[in-house]
């Protein structure tokens, strides 16, 4: 079945496929260049599970959807991440949330280290008592010269809780593993208990930098179910919101990466400029990270004509200011020797990984959920995708500043001819027994928000996804055979959300 | 006894000079580079208000820790208090002077750097035994460079005495001399960065334990203890200024108000240079600081080669 971003699909309309075959479609589709956007795990109202492929052409603006059911009494099925790279999160995921075994799975381990959904016994025994990392034995190198590095979960920033672990020779790293899952909070669940009002600020909690971008996704699935047509002032603001999230991100990223190799100068302007950025979504919705501005139906603060000017009027200046210094950091010979060669993903392994977001289009992945399944404002301007071919640190520099530029100049565009009209509209009751599936382009990838209805409209199943699930396991393909001083520096560069994984 | 207190009083009169004015360069390099990324940065005297912090918490240690690493950061300080008695600083003269002394000096550092790297081997942490292998690599090369420049300049001065052999008694004459002595300032220039682990070497303002050298070190270290190990980093930087402006600056007009005024000058021209440095370029990758320290090792090389073939 296929399915625009932002529509929806009525539950019995989509074909269930056998165990087995579902698993040859989804392999076949990916083989023929299609990419696994989500696969998850839903109740079927039996006892059972039904797994929900969600496949993206890209080239192609239709969703492909592919499902099947797993029983509960055999709740198994072959894996598919033996063949295809990209499964292998999202297996672990369902393995973890409904006790189902995918057989043949190279490396199954807990993500989150919680108890499944369905009450049955868990896979990993007792999990959800067990304090992270529990019993799991991290993967080791062996051999007297070989020492090992362990980072985290409490770090010396203010960052969030991760744990890392090094494998490394001398300064070289051979190995890095990454173990998530402390900041899970069972948003999933809770977004299915909750009245609407609770359902948005969830959302805008799920990862704290990206509050509009989620608030976004979760908006359009709902509006999407409930089959709300949203003002087209709102879509506008909502539009202006996210690259305002989008530019203070990027700036304070790109400041954060010089601070990292010790240039000072143009962390501390970018620093002072990310807060320009911020300021400017308080205007505009009262919280510095735009939370409380999208609400089902539309937004709740309206931009007028004499802010939408100065708006302009200040995006200018910050326009001038940010080529100036970004030049300055692009330009300096010691900062693009600590930037270009480190922390090299390939277009193959980005594409394998299934990458999404600058950190993808940095290895020239051609994907941008902006233009490649426009939804709302982005069907009427057109977002140029920002490529960068090397995929190392520069890459990943690279193409946050041309985002930085084209958000700016899409803003400049777009502010000064704002439609008219209302900015809320109410939405209805949600349609029963249907799946919505939506998809934002936030400042670090797509955001893909996918609900599934019972027969009383209710929400059964909320499945959020963060780039930063895509992600992470390009983190530590990057880190192989690079020095370990090196780390901060590519990590940085990828700046994945922690809570946006752990959920 | 008045030949015990003519003994102590340059000695005390010396230290006290020292450690009064040592930390002062450290706030002199903050606010420069304050000043380049367009901040007001702490003040002057945050050093000393850091130290003054620090002497009155207690020290917390590590119960895998042994006097190894309580006994550290005292034999640190002392080393480093030891050889400032070495170093003349504008009009006060060295207190301890004598033929040969240049390698005293040498040692002393060594060894303060031993008990450093031992004490950081010592924690057992996985961070600060990296820092220890880098930080024992790193000054394996800028030892050999600064070894270097003190032949030269024994060969120029025809002493071995340090407070000599850097023109504090009979001022280096630059006529004539320059290539060697500009090559011979800029291999320093290069140590004093590395030995102080300043960027591009090091950077002491991070706080990413994977890529530090010299912070990671002192990472278990608390209260006391630490202080003595930051005052050790202030009197190390003051040393090597000193040092340096001694030879580029060998102007001495014989009244004691200039001569004081030039020599502070000269000190606060070279922690601005150092904060002009920090603020213009990045720090070095890891695997390249070797290479900035093989040039410091070249430019004292070929200054002792002109220094021989002029001789």
């Amino acid at each position: 079945m296929e399915l625009f971003n932002g529509g929806s699909i009525a539950l019995k309309d989509i074909p269930l496929l056998e165990k087995k075959e579902f698993r040859g479609e989804v392999l076949l589709r990916c083989r023929d260049g299609a990419r696994l956007a989500n696969l998850f795990g839903s109740p079927d109202g039996g006892g059972g599970v039904r797994l929900i492929a969600i496949l993206g052409q890209d080239e192609d603006p239709e969703l492909q959807i592919l499902a099947t059911t797993i029983s509960a009494g055999s709740a198994r099925y072959e894996s598919l991440t033996a063949e295809l790279l990209q499964a292998h999160l999202f297996e672990r995921e369902i393995a973890e949330q409904w006790a189902i075994v995918p057989e043949g799975h190279p490396w199954l381990k807990p993500v989150r280290y919680h108890a499944n959904y369905r009450g049955v016994p868990d896979i990993w025994k007792d999990i959800g008592e067990q304090t992270i990392p529990g019993s799991y034995p991290f993967y080791a190198v062996g051999g007297e010269e070989v020492h090992e590095v362990g980072v985290g979960p409490v770090h010396a920033g203010i960052i969030e809780p991760g744990h890392f672990r090094f494998q490394c020779h001398g300064e070289e790293v051979l190995h890095l593993e990454i173990q998530l899952g402390y900041q899970h909070r069972g948003i999933e669940p809770m977004m299915c208990g909750s009245g609407m009002k609770r359902q948005a600020l969830l959302s805008e909690s799920v990862a704290g930098d990206t509050s509009v971008g989620h608030s976004t996704a979760f908006c359009e699935a709902v509006e999407s179910l409930a089959g709300c047509t949203v003002p087209i002032k709102a879509q506008a603001i909502r539009a202006v919101a996210l690259e305002l999230e989008r530019l203070a991100n990027h700036v304070g990223d790109l400041g954060a990466l010089g601070m990292d190799a010790g240039f000072l100068t143009t962390s501390a302007y970018f620093g002072r400029m990310r807060g320009d950025y911020l300021n400017l979504l308080l205007e505009l919705t009262g919280n510095r990270f735009g939370k409380g501005l999208c609400r089902p139906g539309g937004v709740l603060f309206d931009i007028e004509d004499s802010m939408a000017e100065d708006l302009c009027r200040r995006l200018t200046r910050y326009k001038k200011e940010f080529e100036e210094v970004s030049d300055l950091l692009f330009t300096s010979p010691s900062v693009l020797a600590r930037f270009e060669g480190i922390g090299t993903v390939s277009l193959e392994a980005a594409k394998s990984l299934g990458m999404v977001g600058p950190a993808a289009r940095a290895s020239q992945l051609e994907y941008d959920v902006r233009s490649d399944y426009s939804s709302g404002m982005w069907q009427f301007y057109h977002v140029p995708i920002s490529l960068a071919a090397s995929g190392d640190v520069y890459a990943r520099a690279l193409v946050r500043r041309q985002e930085v530029m084209r958000s700016l100049e899409l803003l400049l565009k777009l502010l000064p001819s704002l439609p008219k009209g209302e900015i809320c509209a109410s939405p209805g009751p949600l349609k029963p027994e249907t799946l919505a599936v939506s998809l934002v382009e936030g400042w670090r990838g797509e955001i893909m928000h996918a609900c599934i209805t019972d027969s009383h409209g209710a929400l059964a199943r909320y499945k959020i996804k963060d780039p930063s699930f895509n992600n992470w396991f390009a983190l530590t393909l990057a880190m192989r055979n690079q020095e370990i001083s090196d780390f901060p520096l590519c990590n940085k560069s990828f700046n994945l959300s922690y809570c946006g994984h752990d959920l | 006894m008045s030949s015990l207190l003519n003994v102590t009083f340059p000695v005390l009169a010396h230290w006290m000079i020292v450690c009064l004015l040592s930390p002062f360069f450290l706030g002199v390099i903050a606010r420069v580079k304050a000043f380049f990324s367009g901040k007001a940065g702490p003040p002057v005297l945050q050093p000393y208000f850091d130290l003054a912090r620090l002497f009155r918490k207690k020290c917390v240690y590590s119960s895998t820790a042994t006097w190894v690493f309580r006994a550290a950061p005292v034999i640190i300080l002392a080393a480093m208090m030891a050889l400032s008695l070495l170093v003349p600083f504008g009009i006060c003269k060295a207190p301890v002077q004598f033929s040969g002394d240049i390698l005293l000096a040498v040692y002393l550092l060594a060894l303060g750097r031993f008990f450093m790297i031992l004490a950081a081997l010592d924690t057992g942490s996985s961070f600060e035994g990296m820092g220890a292998s880098r930080e024992a690599f790193f000054s394996c090369l800028s030892e050999l460079a600064l070894f270097m420049n003190f032949i030269t300049l024994a060969l120029l001065t025809r002493s071995i005495s340090l407070a000599r052999m850097i023109g504090a008694d009979v001022p280096i004459v630059w006529g004539g001399m320059e290539p060697t002595l500009l090559l011979a300032v800029a291999s320093l220039f290069i140590v004093l960065l590395a030995e102080n682990r300043r960027i591009p070497v090091d950077d002491p303002e991070t706080h990413l334990e994977l890529t530090m050298i010299h912070e990671v070190m002192i990472l278990d270290h608390s209260g006391v203890d630490l202080a003595y190990l930051l005052y050790a980093s202030a009197l190390k930087l003051f040393i090597f200024f000193g040092i340096l402006v001694s030879i580029i600056v060998p102007v001495r007009t014989g009244y004691p108000v200039t001569d004081t005024a030039i020599f502070l000058g000269g000190m606060l021209g070279l922690a601005a240079l150092v904060g002009i440095v920090e603020s213009s370029m990045a720090r070095l990758r890891l695997n390249r600081v070797r290479l900035l320290l093989l040039i410091s090792f070249a430019l004292a090389f070929f200054g002792l080669i002109v220094t021989l073939w002029r001789a």
